[in-house]
């Protein structure tokens, strides 16, 4: 079959690999009809995610049709034959922390556990196309993958939804949405949001569906900006304006009630100087991110508030400012989605038009065009916001 | 007993070797940072203040310090760093003699001070090199590296499994279930109410087979075995099965003892288990908690073996197995 694979640093390429095969009773082929790059896979391609191998194939972020099913998954679970979207995490249902719900940090699905163990402390689990810390799974931009715990995950679509209006749901939607929903949001709060690329503009949109006042999105690129605008979301570019007096204007001196960090390990940012200082760090590996977003939305947020992480760190970081967090009573929240959890409501929150996950698609292309796809995307060309691969 | 009090005298002595290489770093350290951060109270003291040249070589004298240090105090091999420390002190004693021939008075004698005292440091940096060498040759290293003199090695691990104990008691004491979870082992083949024959794969490339009998169980709660007659690798064990503080999950608590013997066996099996000899009961009981929570080993295309910490990274690409390697059994 095709697959875009990982070719060393700041290089995927598509080649022909072996079909996947089931490999445990409880797989499932699933042969895609759709698949998305997610900013996740930029940090994959830039380095910052060790244990990357050349040949890895990439991509988390996949629906299609059941093909093959293993002899363990029970026919009413999943069949030949059905639709379904596959959450990035996988999961076995059945250890304690998938009794809790808290999918990503199931502690069986990854059998490299002893990498996570020893970057993380406890192992999390296994995602596909995501490294080796992460198991080795082969992941979806391709025209088959395998789906472990096939009987857990995938959610069968049944409705004539098209795959454009579900295929979020695998990851990017689900993941938005826990960032607002972690901001344990009231009617009369102003959230702000660091990153309006694809999983900042679902935050948005769910801190909306949750009642917030009032929705701030803060990026530097005019296309995303003013994407969030035509959904009603206020925009501030921190390379026109100095954001913390920005959000001081617009939230009477407060500063906002909620912040969701959606950049994550590799912000960009105003300052020259820090952005220096992070980028050497980082590429001399003495700290393995550049957590600009997350330092600002902490001093930004008002006494007592929520700072929400989605942005997805992999390692240290400097200078995290402890003082403004202790001192000031702000709660952090984090977690790479538990998606399992919130596909469902969220398939009935689409269904119902609350939310359009579509709005943030601008580009659709073959996945032989991967590469290309993954430049646009990287550099921020052709206005670039989401891409849907078709296998 | 004799084999293994000679090894712990070994170890005593190694133990002692890192412990001065240690200090030496930390003296390096020390050296290195007054020599880069004062330099001319450092050239004062030792009677130099009066050259120009000293203003050049103290602080390179000073940054070769840390080099030792960072060198001394994070490898495990003092050996070299130590002789690193030799060559540094006869830099020094070179430099300090061409100093004394062009000085008198004052000068000259703070100048001898400070060389009697490279002299006397020279002296224990030599000593230790040459011990260092010496403890490296002997091998003996704190693990079961140092096992091939014969030695009982002892492993723990511990993990929970969210089923209740009378259930895993009930997987663990079907003792024919073992090769599923643990990696080293072929068959285990009951041969009566509590004994076994064990067949295992390794370590010496043809197949390991010994007797065991159950010496002790609680249902729900213990069993302990060992080997009985002449087994190549004497060995022992017990699996305590706790309640855990959640009221549906079972902590099972792993001891086992193994008998090392001398000679080409001990070696091999010293070798086999590597450096890092709890990381394969930690592999067991991981997939001991994979194959009682959800079925089986989970799998996947880095790691079609499953759970090994020697195989964790490098490992093959994370994209599917070609037929080729599914019929060689890379998925099992």
């Amino acid at each position: 079959m095709r697959a875009n694979t990982w070719a060393g640093r700041n290089k995927v390429e598509v080649r022909d690999v072996p079909d996947p095969k089931i490999l445990n009773k409880r797989d499932a082929i699933v042969q895609i009809t759709s698949t998305a790059i997610c900013g996740s896979d930029l940090h994959l391609v830039d380095g910052y995610v060790p244990t990357m191998q050349d040949g890895d194939v990439m991509g988390h972020e996949f629906m299609g049709e059941v093909i093959e099913v293993g002899s363990g998954v029970p026919a009413d679970r999943l069949r030949v034959g059905d639709r379904v979207v596959v959450p990035f995490p996988i999961a076995c249902g059945a250890c304690a922390a998938c009794a809790a719900e808290l999918y990503s940090c199931c502690e069986n699905s990854n059998p490299n556990a002893g990498i996570a163990e020893k970057m993380f402390g406890h192992p999390t689990a296994g995602i596909f196309g995501y490294s080796h810390l992460t198991g080795g799974f082969a992941g979806g931009q391709a025209q088959y993958a395998r789906v472990p715990f096939a009987d857990v995950g995938p959610l069968k679509i049944e409705s004539d939804l098209t795959d454009e209006q579900v295929l979020f749901l695998s990851d990017i939607l689900p993941t938005g949405y826990m960032g607002a929903e972690m901001c344990d949001i009231q009617r009369s709060d102003v959230v702000a949001v660091w990153g309006a690329g694809p999983v900042g503009q679902f935050a948005m949109d769910s801190a909306r569906v949750l009642g917030a006042a009032k929705v701030i999105a803060i990026d530097k690129e005019p296309y995303r900006l003013r994407m969030a605008e035509q959904a009603g979301h206020i925009a501030v570019n921190f390379d026109d304006v100095d954001v913390r007096s920005q959000l001081l204007e617009l939230t009477g001196g407060r500063g906002p009630d909620k912040c969701i960090d959606a950049v994550g390990m590799e912000a960009t940012h105003g300052s020259g100087h820090i952005a220096a200082y992070d980028r050497v760090k980082q590429a001399v590996r003495s700290e393995t991110e550049r957590p600009h977003a997350l330092r600002q939305a902490i001093m930004s947020c008002r006494s007592g508030g929520v700072v929400s992480v989605i942005g997805v760190y992999g390692g240290f970081l400097d200078k995290f400012p402890a003082g403004a967090w202790m001192n000031r009573s702000l709660t952090l929240r984090t977690g790479q989605c538990h998606v399992q959890r919130y596909m469902r409501p969220l398939l009935e929150r689409i269904e119902r038009g609350d939310i359009d996950p579509t709005r943030i698609i601008t580009h659709r292309m073959p996945l032989d065009e991967a590469p290309h796809g993954y430049d646009i995307f990287k550099n921020k060309q052709d206005n670039c916001e989401k891409i849907v691969l078709k296998p | 007993m004799t084999q293994v009090a000679t090894r712990e005298a070994a170890n005593d002595r190694q133990e002692e070797v890192r412990r001065r290489g240690r200090g030496l770093g930390w003296m390096s350290l020390g050296l290195g940072v007054a020599q880069l951060a004062a330099p001319d109270t450092v050239r004062r003291m030792s009677g130099v203040d009066d050259s120009a040249t000293s203003r050049a070589v103290v602080p390179l004298v000073g940054a070769r310090e840390l080099v030792h240090a960072a060198g001394l105090l994070t490898s495990r091999r003092k050996s070299v760093w130590a002789w690193t420390r030799v060559v540094g002190d006869a830099m020094d004693l070179t430099a300090l003699g061409m100093a004394l021939a062009h000085r008198g008075g004052r000068r000259r004698r703070r100048l001898l001070a400070v060389t009697g005292a490279v002299a006397g440091i020279t002296v224990l940096d030599l000593l230790t090199a040459v011990q260092a060498t010496r403890a490296d040759g002997t091998g003996a290293v704190p693990t079961v590296r140092g096992a091939r003199k014969g030695a009982s090695m002892e492993l723990t691990a511990t993990t929970t499994i969210r089923k209740p104990a009378s259930e895993v008691y009930a997987f663990w004491r079907d003792l024919e279930n073992l090769p599923t979870f643990m990696a080293h082992l072929d068959q285990v083949r009951t041969t009566g109410d509590r004994t076994s024959h064990w067949t295992a794969d390794a370590p010496f490339g043809k197949d390991v087979k010994w007797d065991a009998e159950i010496t002790d169980e609680e249902p729900g709660e213990k069993i302990a075995w060992r080997s009985t007659g002449n087994a190549d690798v004497p060995n022992a064990g017990t699996v305590r099965f706790v309640a855990a503080p959640d009221g549906v999950s079972t902590e099972v608590h792993v001891v086992l003892v193994y008998d090392i013997p001398g000679g080409a066996v001990g070696k091999a099996v010293a070798k086999y288990f590597g450096e890092e000899p709890h990381q394969q009961l930690d592999d067991d009981l991981r997939r001991l908690k994979q194959v009682l929570e959800t079925g089986e080993v989970v799998r996947s295309d880095g790691a079609p073996w499953g759970k090994r910490a020697r195989k964790e990274f490098p490992q093959r690409p994370a994209q599917p197995l070609s037929d080729a390697e599914l019929a060689k059994g890379a998925g099992r």
